[in-house]
């Protein structure tokens, strides 16, 4: 178990053959009126981290409470290798959870904190306090475990949540936002010491966030969420690269939108009017002539120059006279290793460009007002129909 | 001074921190002076009468100056009879406290799960039920508690109720009794138990307790292991403020009391009123606010051992 290392098991966009760690087979959740969660069903794998990333209110937190069994679901099962939880109470879960801000004991010290979850099990006492000294030890806690928890910064906080979640070597792990009290420099080194902790236990873990770096950094697989339904599974590079609609591909990093309409329909290309420019899109998509499409690009896979690009600017000669626009810079954010372009095109759309600064003097610098050509390459946009 | 038009003077001025260090002496100072005033002032004038002499009809002064002597005499006599002369004293004192106990445990037991069942209901019935609580406060205490000794009396709604249904042949004696008396001190003080308990109820973080039962924690044991101890301060509060007015409360025992619940507040009037020995009186005061005090300074300090403890 704690040889694996950075390895990340059960990565791929679909979990592992056979019969998955956990399975959640069309769980649903009403709460009145409201529908919290809507017919989610999702494999995990053993070891696998796998975020559940959307905005407050998309359900991702009742389906983690759910499986912690805070809540119970109007209909749909839940497995844990086989096992319904859906009927066992949370204390009869081999599942443990951290909690968004800890839910630290604040009368228990630390290390009482730690021990709580090992006696509730009746464990001989030094079984327990071997246990307990392990896991501080794990999280490099051991010399604060006579203080409580008030008396510790927001960081130790968070690795006694996690070693008292662990203490019990549970079978699967909830994470609910556990990061989020964190501020962003802490932040950006606890998620991967987080991670390597995980990894070391060997531990299935399930983690909410909304923060979709953290979801990226943490997870071998994410599930985006929004109104109760999860729309894309799969490796943080896939979501990323290859949404499958137009709200994952806006809520993973930025992207531009263009609406259009298909008027060339081959096996080895597309093409789609828009009003801003002809988009040349070099591989085909399943759809039919006339019928409505976006044209998502995201603001690092386009080019920013004055001149028009010429035909050795493109990756295929064919798309000189599509997949390019003119506008005008109306705004630039110099954010130290890039720079962000707002250029106004001329139906109005403004588009984001992201170019990195890979050298520090350009020979040429753009500056707001001037007249842009911007174009990008047919193998790097993505056409999204729904 | 500055050379810009706008300031008119350089921040953090002396003057400035005069007012503002003045400034917050007056804001603690106008409490304090009120307290040692109605407080502190009267306290030490009841001492002082309870160590002097009378001549009959008025208090000889402490301090004497007769041809060149200065004179302090304290007489100490008073308390040396109330703790050695006459075990009255104690044991009405022990009575009182043993009363006092009675109650604020009752009131604790029913108080509790009252308190708990409020802080867990619907946020939108919470002031419905709070009120419930006060509601008793718009009625005159001692109307109620002349109101019990109608239904507890020998003839009263009580037996005659149950001797009509033939639960009684004869007349329960319940008026001045012990039952009568802890039962009006219970119902006189059940809401400053309820009032401080909810209030720190009501602020508990419920994801502590899913917390506990996710760490494998029954309900039962999450209710003691984690909301009991975390709502000590409540507890503590409660227990406080139906102990001490307890202790000495003389309306209750005098009204639906006995002769075998002899409480100190009633030997304090005695003292007072009927054998006009004022000295006496002061002295059991004393003695009473002493025996109210010290525990409740030990339990301070505990209190800010526990609140200072383990920063080390």
């Amino acid at each position: 178990m704690a040889t694996n290392g950075n390895h990340k098991p059960g990565a791929g966009g679909t979990a592992t053959t056979g019969q998955p760690f956990l399975r959640i087979q069309q769980v649903v959740k009403q709460f009145g009126d409201a529908v919290a969660v809507d017919g989610v069903t999702l494999d995990i794998a053993k070891g696998e981290i796998f975020a559940l990333l959307g905005s407050s209110g998309c359900g991702k937190s009742t389906l983690l409470r759910m499986l912690a069994g805070f809540e119970t679901p109007t209909s749909g099962q839940i497995l844990l290798q086989g096992q319904d939880l859906v009927r066992l109470p949370p204390n009869e879960r081999p599942v443990n959870m951290m909690f968004q801000s800890y839910a630290l004991f604040p009368h228990m010290t630390v290390w009482d904190n730690v021990a709580f979850g090992l006696r509730r099990d009746g464990l001989p006492k030094d079984e327990i306090a071997a246990q307990v000294d392990k896991m501080l030890a794990l999280v490099q806690l051991t010399p604060y475990a006579k203080r409580k928890p008030h008396q510790l910064s927001g960081g130790q906080q968070q690795r006694v949540a996690l070693a008292r979640s662990l203490a019990k070597k549970p079978q699967l792990l909830l994470l609910d936002e556990p990061l989020g009290a964190l501020d962003k420099k802490l932040r950006e080194r606890t998620q991967l010491e987080l991670v390597d902790i995980i990894h070391q236990v060997g531990v299935t873990c399930v983690m909410v966030t909304h923060d979709q770096e953290e979801a990226m950094t943490m997870a071998s697989r994410i599930g985006v969420m929004s109104h109760g339904q999860i729309l894309q599974v799969g490796r943080p590079g896939d979501i990323y690269e290859t949404p499958n609609c137009k709200f994952v591909a806006d809520f993973i990093g930025s992207v531009n939108l263009f609406k259009g309409r298909l008027t060339v329909d081959e096996p080895d290309h597309v093409v789609i009017d828009s009003p801003e420019c002809r988009h040349y899109v070099s591989h085909g998509i399943t759809g039919t002539l006339g019928m409505d499409a976006y044209v998502a690009v995201r603001p690092e896979k386009i080019g920013i120059q004055a001149d028009a690009p010429t035909a050795a600017d493109y990756d295929n000669a064919a798309e000189l006279g599509f997949n390019c626009a003119r506008g005008t810079i109306r705004g630039l954010a110099y954010l130290g290793s890039s720079t962000t372009y707002h250029v106004a095109l001329a139906s109005g759309m403004v588009v984001k460009i992201t170019k990195a600064n890979d050298a520090r003097h350009d020979e040429v610098r753009l500056a707001q007002g001037d007249t842009v050509h911007v174009w990008w390459w047919g193998s790097d946009v993505v056409v999204l129909t729904q | 001074m500055s050379a810009t038009p706008v300031s008119r003077r350089p921040a953090g001025h002396w003057s400035d921190r005069v007012v503002a260090r003045l400034g917050r002496k007056f804001v603690i100072g106008v409490p304090m002076v009120f307290l040692l005033a109605v407080f502190a002032l009267p306290f030490l004038v009841v001492f002082k009468i309870s160590v002097s002499e009378t001549d009959g009809v008025r208090f000889v002064d402490l301090l004497t100056w007769t041809e060149g002597v200065l004179q302090l005499k304290v007489r100490f006599s008073n308390y040396l009879y109330i703790l050695f002369e006459d075990d009255l004293y104690l044991q009405a004192y022990l009575s009182s406290i043993k009363y006092a106990a009675l109650t604020t445990a009752i009131c604790l037991f029913i108080g509790y799960p009252f308190a708990y069942f409020m802080a867990r209901s619907r946020p939108e019935i919470r002031p419905g039920l709070l009120m419930l609580v006060m509601l008793p406060f718009w009625t005159s205490f001692l109307l109620r508690v002349y109101a019990w000794k109608m239904l507890l009396a020998d003839n009263g709604v009580f037996n005659n109720i149950a001797i009509a249904l033939g639960l009684l042949d004869e007349p329960l004696k319940m008026m001045n009794t012990p039952f009568s008396l802890t039962l009006g001190m219970v119902y006189t003080y059940l809401p400053f138990m309820v009032l401080p308990l909810y209030a720190n109820l009501v602020k508990m973080d419920i994801r502590l307790l899913e917390a506990a039962r996710d760490l494998g924690a029954t309900p039962w044991q999450a209710f003691w292991r984690i909301t009991v101890p975390l709502s000590r301060g409540g507890i503590f509060a409660g227990a406080l403020l139906v102990f001490i007015p307890c202790v000495g409360e003389f309306v209750i025992p005098e009204l639906l009391g006995g002769p075998q619940t002899l409480m100190i507040g009633r030997v304090l009037w005695d003292e007072f009123f009927a054998n006009n020995d004022w000295p006496m009186a002061a002295s059991v005061a004393v003695v009473m606010v002493l025996l109210i005090i010290v525990p409740l300074a030990l339990f301070n300090r505990y209190q800010a051992e526990q609140a200072s403890g383990g920063k080390a």
